[in-house]
């Protein structure tokens, strides 16, 4: 008999070995960069997660129950296998270009990196494959029972649900050491994988040792085995044709899409060449599992009473023989099954959960900076941990509320149903371009839902979830709504109705949808990326095959951090590596820090892309690029913002100083005014103030005294044209003046003006021309007389020729009419030309001005207000002005 | 005769009206309108008291006041004239070196006093 206590001790000794050879193998690839790992065998014994517990036990029970067709499990996987060239090398391809982590990140990354899709499908792994991780604790609950159950085993009554838990947290502890030790990028766990390869050693070696039991060591031979086949129930089963195509359907696509099977065949590929030798080594593994499933039913049927459970036929046979050590090999077999899978399987759900859900979360719950600055590896090796525990709980947690009962049962094909919903997808992901992000999400979703409505909650029994009612009437009584029979179709078998019609819908939204939305520019880019990847990668490349010598990546860490901080990483990674001077050998850890810290300069993608370029490795993608472009974006968007700003500040200190130096100009300009005003009006305040007190004081003669009556009188009108001149310089400044509009010929005006100069010595000769000046004009003719007078003045005044001549000349037509006045004194030089027109301006000598040097200030308002203007016209051999009217003319002279 | 006044002003009038009262007091008043060669008109006959305009035709008052306080006449006792009435202009004549600082119009009394206490006997 075989105690509990020995089962136990060669279980512990069994995961122990386990342990040891994980640590080994992670041992080993720290060392040599898994080089010794890379190896076509161990690739494809890590296949072999596909054949769990439930395959290993199961398979046996599927045959006494249903015949041959245990077999379309196994043929699903190998037809994928044989055709691997189509789909599988497709998909390990663009695992490795696109750097994909799981399936979840798969369908994300495909549809435009679609956070939605990624929750999605984790939710739909997660929900799948919680059942198969209880199916397995449940198969070695079972295993333990039936040693419980031989008689005199001595462990009658134990729990074996307690069971349950301690493996479940064995398994926990294994995936929390091994699933989490380090943070790959490439989400590779070289100690797992050589563990569940030498697991799948242990299961092929154990159901081989019970078939070539049955065969030879208790039927005697093939031909004996074979006619007891042919005599056996078994051989009665005839093929159910709708089955057997949607069952090898619903394989093959679970082989694709189940997330272990994506974690070992995708993303634990080392190379893609493995594949090759796993095309034919997988199926070859598969063919072996199953040889032997029917004879060992053929056997437990004819050897066990009646009613016996023919899912354990591969433990019981071997007690009920009496080979105990056979049956603790089967248990082991059983035990390998169990745990490789549930062990991929977490890992796998563990990284979507953590990569889709819980750091998308944490990132947004935290601020930008922190997230950047803070220990990101750290937060994530936490989530991928909580994620573990939390998974192993819900597949525990499943197993205990199921009550491990007739539910379980079927749960593999349930969970394969469920999971399979991501095919479409992926499948029109990796071959259509135009398979966009909206019909991929509608098409899971839907799918997902008919998978829920018709087979998973059905699954807990009718009235578990679903009331009989429902199941029998359909929901509200619509009958075409029935779980098991949808849209009236009967008789399918559920599994089959289920997929058949959820995979419809799903595909149908899918195409439907892809078609009549648009993708987003990302979805195009990675749509091109997923379906062309043979076009844009060389080949599957991996930064340790990279070319790179040490010195460029010195010179281009050099370039980015600088000589000094590039020099003192390197001899510290030469230091580490036991050499001298500043060269290390290039590994890939050098090549991964050197990217790591290129990227707190450059940004990730372009340090990425840069370290890319040396290494010649991982061809830069257009996702790079655009990563790049990115990154490149937001920095000339952030310097550009620096230099709008900067450009803003410029702008409004311009026009600060502007406006401070217009103040200050108009400040000058006022106190200048003011001060030359004062100087006006005080100069001839002093002689009128003077004179009048000497006059006082009497004591003179009368012609003194008439003369200076004459000063007092001469200043105080010159006082009171200045005033005059202030404000009627004051009223066309401000645009006061009312404008008394008439008409008169320009020759009147002139007459006036001639006349009110007071040319009255005669010394000035006037030149005319009486038939030009005939023209009739309509303006303000005081005001325009004005400005005659004022130039006629001037000339007056100022002319300092020996015969002092003004020549007064018109020219022009309706539109604009011109009149100079030239006289043959000194021209003005080209300063005062200007200066000439502005307030106070005198420019000759004061004692013969008389005027205030307001007058050509006033003309020049005077002519603004009558739409025309005023201009010193230089080149014509002495002073001369030109006054131009403007559309003031309305008859032209004859 | 009596002491000599040099008068530098450009205002005909002005100049009229203080050589009148200076006369009537006893003093010789010679005048000089242009600011140009108001300086080199010191220089040739250094008076008793200079009477100096500030803004004078060719050369600001101030322009001539501080070039005579730097060479041809520390000493000369000046009475600066100005018809803008500022206090800047008055705290320029101060810093420059006026003696005396009047701002126009004046009494005939006013400047009369000045000229006794600046250049009297």
């Amino acid at each position: 008999m075989i105690s509990f206590n020995l089962l136990i001790l060669v279980s512990l000794a069994y995961v122990v070995f386990l342990f040891l050879v994980a640590f080994a193998a992670e041992r080993r690839a720290k060392r040599d960069s898994g080089q010794w790992l890379r190896n076509p065998l161990v690739y494809t014994l890590s296949l072999s997660i596909y054949c769990t517990a439930w395959t290993f036990y199961g398979a046996v029970g599927y045959a006494a129950r249903s015949g041959f067709e245990y077999l379309t499990i196994y043929l699903g996987p190998t037809i994928i296998m044989i055709g691997w060239w189509w789909i599988l090398r497709k998909l390990v391809r663009i695992g490795k270009t696109q750097r994909i982590t799981s399936v979840a990140d798969l369908i994300s990354s495909r549809f435009g990196k679609s956070t939605v899709l990624g929750v999605l499908v984790t939710v739909l792994a997660v929900v799948g494959t919680t059942p198969y991780i209880a199916l397995q604790l449940q198969s070695v609950t079972q295993s333990l029972a039936v040693f419980a159950a031989e008689p005199g085993s001595g462990w009658d009554g134990r729990d074996f649900d307690s069971a349950a838990v301690w493996i479940a947290v064995g398994l926990a502890v294994f995936t929390l050491i091994f699933g989490t030790r380090n943070l790959d990028v490439n989400e590779r766990h070289h100690g797992v994988v050589m563990a569940v390869a030498v697991e799948a050693v242990v299961k092929l070696f154990a159901l081989v040792a019970v078939g070539v039991f049955v065969i030879w060591g208790m039927a005697g031979g093939v031909a004996e085995m074979l006619a007891r086949i042919d005599a056996a129930v078994i051989a009665d089963w005839h093929p159910v044709p709708h089955r057997w195509v949607g069952l090898i359907f619903l394989s093959a696509a679970a082989f694709l899409t189940l997330p272990r099977m994506f974690q070992v065949m995708v993303v634990e590929n080392a190379d893609e060449k493995h594949l090759a030798t796993a095309s034919w080594a997988f199926p070859l593994y598969v063919l072996i599992m199953s040889l032997f499933v029917v004879p060992i039913a053929v056997t437990g049927l004819a050897l066990l009473p009646e009613g016996s459970n023919p899912d354990l036929f591969v433990l019981t046979i071997p007690l009920a023989t009496g080979n105990e050590g056979l049956a603790i090999l089967s248990f082991l077999g059983g035990f390998s099954s169990a745990t490789s899978m549930v062990i991929v399987a977490t890992i796998a759900l563990a990284t979507m959960v953590s990569n889709h859900i819980i750091a998308p979360i944490w990132l947004s719950s935290t601020q930008k900076g922190a997230a950047l600055s803070g220990d990101v590896r750290g937060v994530i090796v936490l989530s991928r941990r909580l994620s573990i525990a939390v998974i192993l709980a819900l597949g525990y947690l499943y197993f205990r509320l199921s009550g491990g009962g007739g539910a379980l049962a079927a749960i593999g094909l349930i969970s394969f149903a469920g999971v399979v919903q991501v095919l479409p997808a992926m499948i029109a992901g990796i071959f259509w371009r135009g398979a966009n992000r909206i019909g991929a999400g509608t098409g899971i979703v839907i799918g997902f839902v008919i998978w829920a409505w018709t087979l998973f909650l059905p699954s807990f029994g009718a009235g578990a979830v679903l009331s009989e009612f429902v199941m029998a009437e359909g929901p509200f009584g619509l009958a075409w709504l029935r779980p098991y029979a949808l849209f009236g179709i009967t008789g399918l078998d559920p599994v089959i109705h289920a997929v058949f019609w959820s995979i419809f819908f799903n595909t149908a939204a899918l195409v439907i949808l892809s078609v009549l939305t648009f993708p987003n520019p990302m979805e195009r880019l990675q749509g091109a990326q997923f379906v062309n990847v043979f076009e844009h990668s060389a080949g599957a490349r991996t930064w340790s095959q990279g070319a790179a010598r040490a010195e460029d990546l010195l010179v281009m860490a050099q370039r980015i951090i600088g000589h000094a901080e590039a020099q003192e990483m390197f001899r510290q990674e030469a230091r580490a590596q036991g050499i001298d001077g500043y060269l290390p050998e290039v590994t890939p850890e050098l090549i991964g820090r050197l990217e790591r810290t290129l990227s707190g300069s450059v940004g990730a993608a372009t340090a990425h892309a840069m370290v890319g370029q040396l290494t010649g490795s991982a061809a830069v993608s257009v996702e790079d690029l655009i990563a790049v472009a990115d990154e490149t974006a937001q920095i000339v968007e952030y310097s550009n913002q620096l230099e709008a700003k900067s450009a803003e500040q410029d702008r409004t200190a311009r026009a600060l100083r502007e406006a401070n130096e217009k103040l200050t100009a108009i400040s000058i300009q006022k106190d200048a005014f003011l001060s030359q005003i004062s100087h006006e009006l005080r100069t001839p305040m002093t002689s009128i103030r003077s004179f009048s007190e000497i006059l006082r004081e009497g004591e003179i003669d009368a012609e003194a005294r008439g003369r200076f009556a004459g000063i007092i009188h001469d200043e105080a009108t010159r006082l009171t044209r200045l005033l005059d001149d202030l404000l009627d310089l004051s009223y066309l400044e401000n645009g006061q003046v009312q404008l008394d509009v008439g008409r008169g010929t320009l020759a009147s005006v002139l007459d006036r003006a001639v006349m009110a100069a007071g040319l009255s010595d005669g010394r000035l000769v006037l030149h005319r021309d009486a038939a030009r000046e005939a023209v009739v004009i309509e303006t303000d003719l005081e005001r325009l007389a004005q400005v005659f007078i004022n130039l006629v003045s001037n000339a007056a005044k100022y002319c300092d020729a020996a015969r002092p001549e003004l020549t007064i000349r018109v020219s022009g037509d309706a539109e604009a009419c011109q009149v100079d006045f030239i006289d043959n004194g000194t021209p003005l030089d080209a300063d005062a030309q200007v200066l000439i027109f502005e307030k106070f301006s005198r420019l000759a000598d004061e004692s013969k001005a008389g005027g205030a040097g307001l007058g050509l200030a006033i003309c020049r308002q005077i002519m603004e207000s009558l739409g025309g203007e005023i201009a010193y016209l230089p080149g014509q051999g002495g002073p001369a002005f030109r006054v131009t009217l403007r559309r003031t003319v309305r008859m032209a002279a004859q | 005769m009596g002491r000599r006044v040099l008068l530098i002003e450009d205002e005909p009038n002005i100049i009229e009206a203080i050589s009148f009262i200076l006369s009537k007091d006893g003093w010789t008043v010679h005048t000089h309108a242009d600011g140009e060669t108001a300086v080199d008109r010191v220089r040739e006959g250094v008076p008793d008291l200079l009477i100096l305009d500030v803004m004078l035709p060719g050369r600001s008052g101030f322009d001539i006041l501080r070039e005579l306080r730097e060479e041809a006449a520390p000493d000369l006792p000046i009475l600066m004239l100005t018809a803008r009435g500022q206090q800047r202009d008055r705290d320029m004549a101060e810093q420059l070196g006026a003696t005396r600082f009047m701002t126009k119009p004046f009494s005939n009394s006013e400047v009369l006093e000045t000229v006794r206490a600046l250049a009297g006997p």
